[in-house]
């Protein structure tokens, strides 16, 4: 493992030091603010202390990234694989564009979480957030799963305004007692399935043991799944001219 | 005819192969165009009568038919054209003022293509109406001066003066029941009240059957008062003051005895085969002030629940005539361009007779502004609105939302003949005829009517989305949305636009 | 931070910077010639009983060049004048500025308020809080701001905050309703000068909330309001509070992204524009407040907090002396 000092570093100068360090292994103590950190990386494991700045993990293509504490807006933009775990909270507009690979947020997430995630053959992006969303959640969503926890909700619904909204591919999955009221006419919601719970267990396990967590408290509350019910809502809009 | 001889327009062309005699075309034409020559055993065509309707050649089952333009002519002149000299024969021939129905179809300047629309890019996101709230829900009153609070210091939110709530920033203009077919009433009354907004009943009263669309209705008032009473002005969302419009400003109208006949004659609450004459002023408004005294009249005799619309044509003191009825207590201002369309009105009057809309609407939303009373009133433009994107620039240049009529009968199946004056329109919009208005069937009209308007509201928001607006609201007089192309600097200095580039 | 902007501008406001002449309006100016301050002047002295006329003081700073002038000058208006005007001393304040403003060619009256203060310029903000010599003062609330301009120059007067009489606006985002908020305002006296669309921002907060009695948070109400979708699913008199000022304050409404900052006598409100387009984060330690675009700017400056979180959109966070923050 090696140590990198990122204090009083921009941003350029930080994420060559990543990207040289022979070692695969890496801590960056006194991070603050510096952008794209782990832009592109693949095949190196960092542990980030401090606050990193936006475009975190940008077009990741491997290998995994952990902040201990808050990330900031564009984590994950347009990742193709690996992983993101944030001991803490994320900005807006996490995982936009995302393929592949996982992000788990154990807090809250901002705005546009998971926005235009799209999947593509055995990529299967996955958004897992502990706690709350801001509104659009996973608008235009394409492919792959987006999860929403609550898990210091008290049953509330964990999501803000307009979740869903352009749906069509992928599944949303919720953890609440009652489906936000303002789903598009798009989407069609069901309570999870035995089918369902046993995928989503899956995922869940992975998501509890990044952090901690107990499966059971998370087990406890009923969930809900949310699918696009058709791949081209908007056809009878328009007309030839 | 002799010596005045006049070019008929049109010919109509048969082809022999595929024509089978059914005579259709003959019952279809109101004109009497076609006729079963019984020696010949062929139909004959009358191409003096034809007025390019396209009534037979939409239904001819054959498709044996078509309409072209007269290629005849006198010698080429630029000044003395076919149609000018035509208009002087039949002076020559008759004595008569030359009578002509629907909009200025001269080609002046369309100042709405003219114009260029904004869209956001980089420093400004652009927003997609299909996923993103895209709002086009307007208020059309005045609004109130001061903000009262109850006693624990909440806004009081009774204070608003009577306003109308649309969904979409686009009604229906006033087009009156005698001009145009109950079965076209019906239409325009339903798609109204399905859309979340309102049409006009013109200057013909309101039809019994129709006061149950009260609520999406404006019930207009006109020189001659026709079927003006309390229960009608009641009826309405709205009473509109009509002073005036954009195809015959100056002068009144007149649908002659002949028509005035069963329903026309109740609705109007007129003698029938007595003629309606519509005088061109209003009688008691021969000042400024007059109009005020009407406008309170009418909220008087209404209890002040109506907001009142006055109508004028834009003619070239429309800034100030604007300026003079916001002071007179009406809520809304319409303003009908010099493209207004009209059921019969005197060609020369509506050829050349009143200013473009696009310039009256900048105009007016100047003054208003400068003279700091914009708030006192709301603003709907008219005047041969074609599409959205007039919509979207009658907006941006200031008004709060826009009336439609020749784009309603359009949409009707109106094909613009500009034959309304006869009374035989083939498609049973602008006539009496039982036989001729039961071709147009409401249900169909009602649909095409709300077609037309959704369409065009989904085109607006996706305009809205490209400016990155997504209410209403922040287009309105929004003018650095537009610029000018192909525009002298006067024009743009009317309009309050840059030039694109600019 | 330096991310985020070009260099184009870079401003501050501060409140309590000014206790000794608390009780007199500081008018700070920029002059683009000799002939623009003398006659800028002659309309000052006119108007406003000046105790004290001075140049800003200033350190010479690479990165800021091109300075125009920069004055400033405590006084009241003459009591007489508002007598004669029948006015009072805000509204006079108010309309003096808009008339340097425009018929002043070159000068540019930037601050108009009790006891705080802009200072801004064309360069960074650590540029400019170095140009003026922030260090010297102290403050009870800081806005800071780097611009990036979205439809005009940079130039002096356009750099944020803008401001009048106590209120003053940072903006980061570009208001796409800005013509029809303009074409409004300007019918109640207030001239767009600046040549920046934030400029309109500062006005139609000084009349919703001075000239029209609106609360802040009525105001944020009015140009921040919620669609008409969540509205119709509000209780009976929360839906006829916000149809009510959607009608009536219609062209007053704000689209387009935008955070804004909004200092004012006492105390701060931020804003998020209703589909929170822009970032903003609130950070709290103790008795101070931190709001900024980004966690590591509130980090920088105070490492440990007690609380971060992300206000939502359209939902002023108004934050005050002695009350504490107000969501």
């Amino acid at each position: 493992m090696v140590r990198i000092d990122a204090k009083g570093k921009n941003f350029q100068q930080l994420n060559e030091e990543i990207r040289v360090a022979e070692n695969s292994d890496i801590t960056v103590e006194h991070c603050m603010g510096q952008r794209y950190i782990g832009a592109g990386m693949s095949g190196k494991h960092l542990l980030l202390l401090g606050v990193p700045g936006n475009a975190l993990g940008c077009y990741l293509d491997g290998g995994s990234i952990r902040v201990l504490g808050n990330a900031q807006d564009q984590t994950g933009d347009t990742m193709n694989s690996g992983a993101i775990i944030v001991e803490g909270s994320s900005g807006d507009a996490t995982g936009y564009s995302m393929r592949g690979g996982k992000i788990f947020v154990r807090d809250n997430a901002g705005y546009r979480v998971g926005i235009h995630m799209k999947a593509y053959r055995e990529q299967q992006p996955l958004i897992i957030v502990g706690g709350e969303t801001g509104s659009f959640l996973g608008e235009y969503q394409a492919g792959g799963t987006i999860i929403v926890l609550g898990l210091n909700s008290e049953g509330r619904t964990p999501v803000g305004n307009l979740s869903c909204t352009g749906m069509h591919g992928g599944r949303m999955i919720l953890r609440c007692r009652r489906l936000p009221k303002d789903l598009p006419p798009q989407v069609s919601a069901a309570s999870a399935s035995k089918e369902d719970m046993a995928r989503i267990s899956g995922f869940l396990n992975d998501f509890c043991g990044a952090f901690g967590i107990s499966i059971q408290s998370v087990l406890s509350e009923p969930f809900f799944v949310i699918t696009p019910n058709t791949k081209n809502p908007y056809r009878a809009l328009y007309t030839e001219n | 005819m002799g010596i005045h001889d006049i070019i008929p327009e049109y010919e109509v062309l048969r082809d022999p192969q595929r024509c089978t005699v059914c005579r259709l075309c003959e019952r279809e034409c109101a004109n009497g165009v076609h006729s079963f020559n019984p020696k010949t055993g062929k139909m004959q065509s009358d191409n003096t009568k034809c007025v390019d309707c396209r009534r037979c050649v939409v239904f001819c089952p054959a498709h044996a038919l078509k309409i072209v333009r007269n290629e005849e002519s006198y010698r080429t002149n630029a000044q003395w054209d076919r149609q000018t000299v035509n208009e002087i024969f039949k002076q020559a021939e008759t004595g008569g003022m030359l009578l002509s129905s629907m909009g200025n179809p001269k080609p002046y300047p369309i100042y709405w293509d003219k114009m260029l629309l904004n869209a956001s890019q980089v420093t400004n996101p652009s927003i997609d109406p299909l996923r993103e709230p895209m709002e086009t829900r307007t208020f059309l009153g005045k609004k109130p001066h001061e903000l009262r609070r109850d006693e624990k210091g909440r806004l009081r939110t009774d204070n608003l003066p009577p306003q109308l709530d649309l969904d979409v920033p686009i009604l229906f203009s006033a087009m009156s029941y005698g001009a145009i077919s109950y079965n076209a009433h019906k239409s325009l009354a339903r798609a109204a009240t399905a859309l979340g907004t309102y049409y006009n009943t013109g200057e013909g009263g309101l039809h019994e059957d129709f006061y149950k669309y009260g609520p999406h209705t404006i019930v207009q008032v006109a020189s001659g008062r026709f079927g003006v009473y309390k229960r009608y002005l009641e009826a309405g969302a709205a009473i509109e003051i009509k002073i005036g419009q954009g195809a015959k400003p100056g002068i009144g109208g007149h649908l002659p005895g002949s028509k005035i006949v069963g329903d026309i004659s109740r609705t109007r609450m007129i003698p029938e085969g007595c003629d309606a004459i519509s005088p061109a002023p209003h009688h008691d408004i021969y000042s400024i002030e007059d109009l005020r005294q009407l406008v309170y009249s009418l909220k008087e005799a209404t209890d002040y629940k109506k907001p009142i619309i006055v109508k004028i044509a834009a003619v070239h003191n429309v800034a100030a005539i604007a300026s003079g009825i916001a002071r007179s207590g009406a809520d809304i201002i319409a303003v009908d361009g010099f493209r207004g369309g009209t059921g019969a009105a005197p060609t020369r009057i509506r050829d050349n007779v009143g200013i473009p809309i696009e310039l009256a609407i900048a105009a007016v939303d100047d003054r208003l502004r400068q003279e700091k009373i914009r708030d006192r009133v709301s603003l709907i433009a008219g005047g041969s609105i074609r599409n959205s994107a007039d919509v979207v620039k009658a907006i941006a240049l200031g008004a709060d939302a826009v009336y439609i009529g020749t784009a309603a009968l359009i949409a009707l199946g109106c094909h613009l003949c500009r034959a309304c004056q006869t009374g035989r329109c083939n498609w049973g919009i602008a006539t009496q005829r039982p036989d001729l208005v039961k071709r147009l069937d409401p249900d169909v009209g009602t649909k095409s009517l709300i077609n037309l308007v959704s369409a065009w509201k989904h085109e607006i928001m996706e305009m809205m989305g490209g400016m990155g607006i997504n209410s209403i609201e922040a287009l309105r007089g929004n003018r650095l949305m537009l610029r000018g192309i192909g525009l002298n600097d006067r024009e743009l200095k009317v309009l309050g636009i840059k030039h694109a580039g600019e | 931070m330096r991310d985020r902007s070009n260099g184009l501008g870079g401003g501050f406001a501060a409140y309590g910077i000014y206790p000794k002449q608390k009780d007199l309006y500081a008018l700070h100016v920029f002059y683009g010639s000799r002939r623009a301050k003398d006659e800028c002047e002659r309309i000052i002295h006119a108007s406003f009983d000046i105790s004290v006329a001075e140049r800003i003081p200033t350190r010479r700073v690479p990165g800021i060049t091109d300075a125009p002038a920069v004055w400033r000058y405590f006084g009241l208006p003459f009591p007489k004048l508002l007598e004669a005007a029948d006015i009072d001393e805000r509204e006079f304040v108010v309309r003096f500025v808009m008339k340097v403003n425009t018929e002043v060619q070159g000068a540019y009256v930037f601050s108009s308020g009790k006891n705080m203060g802009v200072f801004k310029a064309v360069g960074f903000p650590e540029e400019v809080g170095r140009f003026y010599r922030l260090e010297d003062y102290e403050g009870y609330c800081w806005t800071a701001h780097g611009r990036y301009p979205t439809n005009t120059p940079g130039w002096w007067g356009g750099a944020h905050p803008f401001a009048l009489l106590n209120y003053s606006v940072v903006h980061n985002g570009e208001i796409s309703s800005y013509d029809a908020n303009r074409r409004f305002i300007e019918m109640h006296g207030y001239r767009c000068t600046l040549l920046t669309d934030t400029e309109v921002i500062a006005y139609i907060i000084d009349y919703l909330n001075r000239r029209r009695g609106l609360s802040l948070k009525e105001t944020a109400d009015v140009v921040a309001a919620p669609f008409w979708k969540e509205i119709a699913a509000m209780p009976k008199e929360k839906r006829g509070y916000y149809t009510y000022l959607r009608n009536v304050f219609s062209s007053l409404l704000i689209t387009g992204p935008f955070s804004i900052l909004v200092g004012f006598a006492g105390g701060m409100m931020a804003l998020n524009d209703r589909l929170k387009l822009r970032s903003m984060v609130v950070g709290e330690k103790g008795d101070t407040v931190y709001v900024a675009s980004e966690e590591c700017a509130v980090r920088t400056v105070e490492p440990d907090l007690d609380r971060l979180w992300s206000p939502r959109g359209g939902e002023p966070v108004i934050i005050t002396l002695d009350k504490g923050v107000k969501v």
